[in-house]
């Protein structure tokens, strides 16, 4: 078992083996999830503290319940209304919660790189929720193991990020894991939501939806992030279905037995239709959140364990010294 | 009797472009003579209070900074004219040409004169104060170019606030036209440029940072340059820091306008990716650019293409800076970095000590009609002494700015200022 981080803040700083100990951890967290098996000891004692700077429902939600499963004492600060509003800093909220103690924090911020900022000023562990258009390294993470559970790998698999990828943070994300895992990315989404310089990330670039899904082994769909914009990057979301949303005709130029994804919350009819994303032969949106939850726990367990690790030789040091 | 007689030194020559052996007398603040030959007899031949052996070290003419904040009045806690004078004293600086973008801004003849005698009581080297060209540097109504002239205003710039209203900026260029007025312009297109914090390409898009593209700086500069064509104004861009606008200078410069172009340090050693993890000391306006930009710019310093560079000093407290990348302050110190900066453009070969000199003396003398800039006779004695090769790490905390935002903390420089003096008068180093 190979995990050497002390925070999770970007599959970025990750190594390919570091993401497979993930998954494999996170693969039995599911079965056992699915089995009712109870992990209750393995962050017993700890103190689990969710910090959401940014509105989320499904995302806090999992988080919280994954550390409630593994014993995790768990606190949910809605940071939107606290006294980040009073003008308090950063770094000072960082520094206050600090000096209570928590052994892993939960961190979602609006700003690329707040919570890489944060993670210097605390002493736990901390995983990155999502910031900014930075990266959503647990979301990538749980893609992943959705993939690899449908398709039996996760390897030279032929993959299409499509829509919103400007604004997107799970797209990054996703490229840079899957990337890593040597698997072919095709990004798929009208110029002016495509990120600048990304014919340098290793990936073939798609304007046109159909010449950009031929014979891929997955459909990843993401939101038209309408709050992340600042107007006038497509002309009207019906011209944008009409080119960019999923919809039976365009799926069906994909392989014949491929998965459609999405991180959720979906437009229905901006990006993608209705009855693809209830389609249960090809749709694993669903299965997507489950293992969210799993993913999440391993996320937390692997980081405990190296936070006690840490602090163990701490102490040892400190005897030493006395 | 001469006042000082420098042996034993290596002459910087920015009129020249020579680096050579040689001796330097001062007298009454002004430099009266450079010898090269017959060195044995210098002492003899030029008697002297006193008389400093430079051991081989490098005399040149002090450094002649164009744009440097200092945060008075408004933010006295992020560098004070006491605090300015000692880092550019320390840093080779003899000549400070101060922003006006303070609190409140400098756009009135009464807001300068606080400057001048700020400047004067506080401050060793010599300051020489710009003004706003638009009231509040609102873009909105021209100052008293004319009033602000006779109080000592050198030239006229809303820093970065560019003046989107080309009605506007045409009245006020043309206004300064008449009066011979300097303006100096910001050359980055507003509206593309809103709300970016780095330069767009790969490394933006991986960190999620918003960003500008490059072409934003030649659209302004385009802008611009139209805009001197039709009003005939003495024109200066502050920085130009992209491959893309160095065509657009050249054809300008080549058609006979009145337009010179200058350059930060920080653009001409650092790019685009030294930002890594969100380091937010590297935030700068304009964004640092990529690699490729940063050579371009360096061989047109080189040809002579961009005149002058600049520290582009701008003291950001820690408060402004420890905050997520795209909500901190921009900007960075540089008076007392900018030589041993510009020193590893000489160390690595691409650009001479007297082509270094030529744009950090020399031209910016020049462009305000100085007579500093020069080891000829008859300049002004502001000269500095240093040693190109002394290796140190930068400490942040040794920096005598009361700002300590520098992207070079903690970086390998070499080059030290051992002496600064203003008209022959020592204000650093020595006993």
């Amino acid at each position: 078992m190979t995990f050497r981080a002390n925070h999770l803040l970007g599959i970025e700083h990750l190594r390919q083996d570091e993401i497979t100990t993930v998954l494999d951890l996170a693969d039995r967290y599911a079965d056992d999830n699915r089995n009712g098996v109870q992990h209750k000891d393995v962050l017993a004692g700890l103190t689990q503290i969710n910090m959401f700077f940014e509105n989320s429902t499904r995302t806090q939600a999992s988080f919280e319940l994954a550390g409630k499963r593994l014993g995790a004492d768990v606190m949910s600060m809605a940071m939107a209304q606290s006294s980040v509003k009073k003008g308090e800093t950063l770094i000072d909220t960082a520094l206050t919660l600090n000096a209570m103690h928590p052994d892993l924090l939960v961190v979602r911020h609006g700003s690329s790189g707040a919570v890489d900022l944060l993670s210097q000023k605390v002493n736990c562990a901390v995983l990155n929720a999502g910031d900014g258009r930075h990266e959503h390294p647990t979301q990538a993470l749980l893609d992943a193991l959705t993939i690899r559970r449908a398709k039996g790998r996760l390897h030279r698999l032929s993959i299409a990020i499509c829509g919103d990828i400007a604004h997107s943070r799970v797209a990054r994300s996703n490229i840079l894991l899957l990337g890593k895992m040597e698997n072919r990315v095709r990004l798929i989404a009208p110029p002016t939501l495509m990120p600048s310089g990304v014919s340098e990330f290793g990936v073939e670039v798609f304007d046109n939806m159909a010449e950009g899904l031929r014979d891929v082994d997955v459909v990843m769909m993401l939101r038209l992030q309408k709050e992340r914009m600042d107007g006038g990057f497509i002309p009207s979301e019906r011209e944008y279905f009409h080119r960019y949303g999923l919809d039976a005709a365009k799926l069906a130029l994909a392989k014949e037995d491929a998965i459609v994804m999405h991180p959720g919350p979906m437009n229905r009819g901006v990006e993608i239709d209705g009855t693809i994303a209830d389609d249960i032969n090809r749709s694993v949106i669903q299965t997507q959140v489950e293992m969210g939850v799993a993913v999440r726990m391993a996320a937390m367990d692997l980081l405990a364990r190296n936070l006690r690790a840490r602090r163990a030789e701490a102490r040892a040091t400190q005897g030493k010294m006395v | 009797m001469n006042d000082i007689l420098f042996t034993n030194a290596r002459l910087i020559d920015p009129v020249t472009l020579q680096d050579v052996k040689g001796a330097l007398v001062v007298k009454d603040g002004v430099i009266v003579a450079t010898v090269t030959e017959a060195l044995d007899t210098v002492a003899a031949n030029y008697p002297a209070r006193d008389v400093i052996d430079c051991g081989g070290m490098c005399l040149a003419p002090g450094i002649v900074d164009i744009g440097v904040k200092v945060s008075e009045p408004g933010e006295r806690h992020k560098e004070s004219f006491r605090s300015a004078g000692r880092a550019a004293a320390a840093g080779g600086v003899t000549t400070i040409v101060t922003r006006p973008d303070t609190l409140p801004s400098i756009d009135t003849p009464e807001t300068l004169e606080f400057v001048a005698r700020r400047a004067a009581t506080d401050t060793a080297v010599r300051v020489l104060p710009m003004a706003a060209l638009t009231k509040g540097r609102e873009g909105r109504e021209m100052t008293e170019i004319g009033f602000l002239m006779d109080a000592g205003a050198v030239a006229f710039t809303d820093c970065d606030h560019v003046v989107a209203d080309t009605k506007v900026y045409s009245r006020a260029l043309t206004y300064a036209r008449s009066l011979g007025a300097l303006v100096i312009g910001h050359v980055q297109e507003p509206i593309l440029s809103k709300g970016a914090s780095v330069t767009s390409g790969k490394f933006a898009s991986l960190r999620g940072l918003p960003g500008v593209s490059a072409m934003a700086e030649r659209m302004g500069l385009d802008r611009d340059i139209s805009l001197l064509e039709m009003t005939g104004a003495k024109y200066h861009a502050d920085q130009i820091t992209t491959a893309r606008a160095l065509p657009a200078l050249e054809r300008a410069k080549r058609n006979g306008l009145d337009i010179t172009a200058g350059v930060g340090i920080h653009h001409l050693t650092l790019n685009e990716f030294d930002v890594a993890d969100y380091r937010t000391f590297f935030k700068l306006k304009p964004p640092l650019r990529s690699e490729d930009d940063r050579i371009a710019v360096i061989e047109a310093v080189k040809s002579g293409l961009i005149d002058i560079i600049c520290s582009m000093h701008t003291p950001q407290d820690e408060e402004s800076k420890r905050l997520p990348f795209e909500e901190a302050a921009s900007g960075a110190v540089g008076l007392e970095t900018l030589l041993p900066a510009a020193l590893r453009l000489y160390h690595s070969g691409m650009l001479t000590l007297p082509e270094l000199f030529r744009a950090m003396s020399l031209n910016p003398s020049r462009r305000l009609g100085l007579a500093t800039g020069r080891l000829l006779d008859g300049a002004p004695a502001d000269l500095i002494l240093f040693d190109p090769d002394a290796p140190f790490i930068m400490d942040r905390f040794k920096l005598q700015s009361k700002s300590k935002n520098t992207p070079f903390d903690g970086a390998r420089l070499e080059g030290k200022v051992h002496g600064t003096w203003v008209a022959g008068t020592r204000i650093f180093g020595g006993a």
